[in-house]
């Protein structure tokens, strides 16, 4: 833990990523404080603010009462292009995770992909961002667990094997597709709605390609 | 009101239902007047005057005893589960406070307490005719609830607010053996998923057959789906039912049946809110309006998850009645909200995301005369620098709703003219709320601290007890909330502050404080010290990352020994003696022994 935490540390340094700021509203996004050295913290009699400490690894189900007991400013942000997000810190704005879990948090700057994914025969819709999967791969397990069904394997050929399931797409000309017909990328800009079709009709739309 | 025993006929209008009288013609002299006592406190429902009432004196403090039927137990760690049914024997209802607030925010530890367990055996052995249940932050299991289910064959009411640890199991159990049940209400409360292999249990299919007592049944956090046929054949059976909040598993199809069951209700969460997409759009579209026009009963609306905003129209005629309007859990923007709430002339409760905009509040402020309550939450909560609702959107409120009490407003940013404008014209405001997502950001037009704005809010709003500060502020605004915040029983703070004498004043000067919460702000143990007088007189305090030492904490646990403090910290070995969560409360019982690992209790 320790090895990893000076790793980790170093990077924050090279990075310059901390994104506390003092200054007004409308600053420059791309001021940075330097981190504050726990030694000085004391000492600082102006900052009302407690040295940035180490974010912990993500540990699930969290036994470890460690991972929420400190003031953590994660690091949301990876190497993306686009801007560095603002460090999160934890419990703050003060709202209820039963809250946050239920609505979608607007992505940044390139804003997110929601798209409605609905089920044969069952009558719940859900939402999701299509931006969070970096492939099929995760959005088919995503989709496993939402659904609590398995999908089959793709092929090109035959659509999807090995059950009765199979994920398709509206694309932007209001056809349906199957998932996993056209490249990620064009998949993510390209797609409206999906639909998890059950059955022969699942099936009858693997030929059709 | 009826005549009592003929034991006492100079004293008409007494009903004596606390407790079984005896059927003694003329009781013995030194009973008479507890028997006297006992009507007369019967009539005492508020738990504040029977406090008061039971330090009389003695023989006062017994009667009372025997005669509360509600009891409430605002920290369920304050006192032991033997004690409290060992006092009062006669209790009906119980209400049980268990995590502090600021568990809602993750900052508490998992597994930090508050388990029911304890409670459940000890009511299961005291209060055989229990009926009502309220539980708020509590951790309880299946097992708890299948206790429950059974051991009370009078219960009525099961309410769960942010409780966790339970499943579908533990609800079906109740909604299958408690078959006087009334009440069903499970509030943001997180229900466990049933493993991934195990089917979804069907706990609606687990009422009993025949006419049902339900009157509320709200389910909008259990996260699975309900079999909605058993669903409908339940509602069609509860003639009483008028509160039916329903989880986003119910599409509006299905919601359009059930509210053509049950036209009587007055309360509803509405589900999803968009239609199963195995119905095209055009195809047969029901005239989902006509099912808000039958409701004519429908004063409180919530709900409108994963909400089509094409359907929000459908809403109309139930606006003109409703009191009470929930819309924040929908993504809609301002335009969409706007012709609703045009419509809402009577409603004294809104709740919103700010996705409503400066402009929709406009709206409200024109329109909802009459409004009491309103909150605002934030649709995105990454500080920014301008958000979709300010100082602007505030102060048009305070104009047009001169009958506020109760505020919580989420913004980006906000001026003190715009506090001070709401100080001024709502002076009855009972709760004031305001969070600035952007830490220590001072006034955008002046830039100053936001003391000014909270001082107003203190001063002239006489009948504040409970405030919740934000922005930059320094000890000139505690310095105003120590002088004129003589009612406050609630305070929230973070982020906020310059040293001690903050705290101090607060500490100080507020003598009715009861809640205090403070995250990540300068204050340490002297100004911890200056609160020795009034420890006792608060159910907790909570601060987290401030400049606490556990050298600081064990002086006031020297000092007090019927104080609990919980030291809450995850790092081991530390190279200061700084702790990172004092959690502290006053307790008639020994230290709790069921604490996890990070969290020591001082002595």
């Amino acid at each position: 833990m320790a090895t990893s935490a000076s790793a980790y540390e170093n990077d924050i340094k090279n990075l310059k990523a901390t994104e506390l700021t003092l200054g007004l509203p409308g600053t420059h996004l791309q001021e940075n404080i330097p981190i504050i050295d726990q030694e000085k913290s004391s000492a600082s009699s102006s900052s009302n603010k407690r040295p940035l400490q180490l974010p912990h690894e993500e540990t699930s189900p969290a036994q470890d009462c460690g991972s929420k007991c400190s003031n953590i400013a994660k690091n949301t942000d990876d190497d993306a292009a686009p801007p560095p997000s603002k460090a999160k810190i934890v419990g703050w704005p003060p709202i209820r995770s039963y809250r946050k879990n239920s609505l979608q948090e607007q992505s940044e700057a390139a804003g997110g992909i929601y798209v409605k994914v609905s089920m044969d025969g069952a009558p719940y819709l859900r939402k999701i961002d299509l931006k969070i999967y970096g492939g099929y791969p995760q959005l088919l397990k995503s989709l496993e667990n939402m659904f609590k069904l398995t999908i089959g394997e793709y092929s090109e050929k035959e659509g999807y094997k090995g059950s009765d399931y199979a994920p398709t797409y509206e694309d932007k000309d209001g056809d349906w597709m199957l998932v996993g017909d056209v490249p990620w990328d064009m998949f993510v800009t390209s797609c409206k709605r999906l639909r998890i079709m059950k059955g022969s009709e699942a099936r009858g739309l693997g030929c059709a390609v | 009101m009826t005549h009592s025993g003929s034991s006492l006929p100079d004293l008409p209008n007494c009903t004596s239902t606390a407790a079984p009288m005896s059927e003694i013609r003329s009781p013995p002299p030194d009973r008479v007047l507890e028997i006297v006592l006992e009507n007369v406190l019967h009539f005492l429902t508020c738990r504040r005057d029977r406090n008061a009432a039971s330090l009389v004196c003695r023989s006062w403090c017994r009667a009372e005893a025997l005669t509360r039927s509600d009891l409430f137990i605002g920290n369920c760690y304050a006192v032991s589960p033997h004690r409290a049914t060992s006092r009062f024997r006669r209790v009906r209802s119980l209400t049980v406070k268990g995590k502090p607030r600021f568990a809602d925010f993750d900052l508490l530890p998992l597994n930090w307490g508050a388990h029911f367990s304890p409670w459940g055996s000890a009511l299961a052995d005291a209060y055989p005719w229990l009926e009502k249940l309220h539980l708020k932050r509590m951790s309880l299991t299946d097992d708890d609830l299948n206790l429950i289910a059974r051991s009370f064959p009078s219960f009525k009411e099961l309410v769960l607010v942010c409780c966790e640890g339970f499943g579908i199991a533990g609800i079906a159990a109740v909604a299958a053996n408690c078959r006087l049940l009334r009440v069903l209400d499970l509030v943001e409360s997180v229900v466990e998923d049933a493993d991934e292999d195990e089917e979804v249990m069907d706990w609606i299919s687990c009422f009993p057959d025949g006419e049902t007592h339900l009157e509320s049944l709200v389910f909008e956090c259990v996260e699975c789906p309900v079999n909605f046929e058993a669903l409908e054949r339940l509602v069609a059976r509860s003639p009483y039912l008028k509160k039916l909040r329903l989880n986003h598993y119910v599409s509006i199809p299905q919601l359009y049946r059930l509210m053509h069951r049950a036209p009587q209700l007055t309360h509803l969460g509405t589900g999803s809110f968009c239609a199963s997409d195995d119905v095209a759009v055009g195809d047969q579209e029901l005239d989902y309006s006509s099912a808000f026009a039958a409701c004519k009963s429908l004063v409180c609306l919530s709900g409108f998850r994963d909400i089509l905003p094409d359907y929000l129209p459908a809403i109309y005629p139930a606006c003109a009645n409703l009191t009470s309007l929930n819309l924040s859990y929908a993504d809609v923007n301002a335009d969409q909200l706007k012709p609703v709430i045009l419509q809402c002339h009577k409603l004294q409760t809104l709740w919103v995301l700010d996705s409503i905009c400066d402009e929709g509040l406009q709206a409200v402020a024109a329109t909802c005369k009459d409004l009491r309550e309103l909150r605002v939450f934030p649709g995105n909560t990454r500080e920014e620098a301008e958000g979709p609702v300010s100082e602007v959107g505030l102060e048009v409120i305070s104009q047009g709703c001169r009958k506020l009490q109760s505020i919580l407003f989420f913004c980006q940013r906000m001026t003190n003219a715009a506090v001070i404008a709401m100080s001024k014209n709502c002076p009855d405001l009972v709760v004031f709320r305001l969070c600035i997502i952007g830490r220590y950001r001072p006034d955008p037009e002046t830039h100053e601290p936001m003391d000014d704005g909270f001082g107003a809010i203190v001063m002239n709003c006489k009948k504040l007890t409970r405030l919740a500060v934000s922005g930059l502020l320094t000890d000139q605004a505690f310095r105003y909330i120590g002088m004129y915040g003589k009612l406050l029983r609630t305070l929230s703070v973070a982020f906020a502050g310059d040293s001690d004498q903050g705290l101090k004043y607060v500490l100080e000067g507020c003598p009715n404080l009861q809640k205090l919460e403070i995250r990540d702000s300068p204050f340490g143990d002297a100004a911890l010290h200056s609160g020795l007088h009034h420890f006792y007189n608060m159910r907790f305090l909570w601060m987290s990352t401030c400049k606490l030492t556990r050298q600081g904490c064990q002086e006031i646990a020297r000092a007090l020994p019927h104080l609990a403090l919980e030291v809450i910290d995850s790092q081991e070995d530390k190279a200061d003696d700084h702790i990172e969560i004092l959690y502290m409360y006053r307790s008639l019982d020994r230290p709790r022994n069921d604490a996890p690992k990070c969290v020591t209790i001082l002595q």
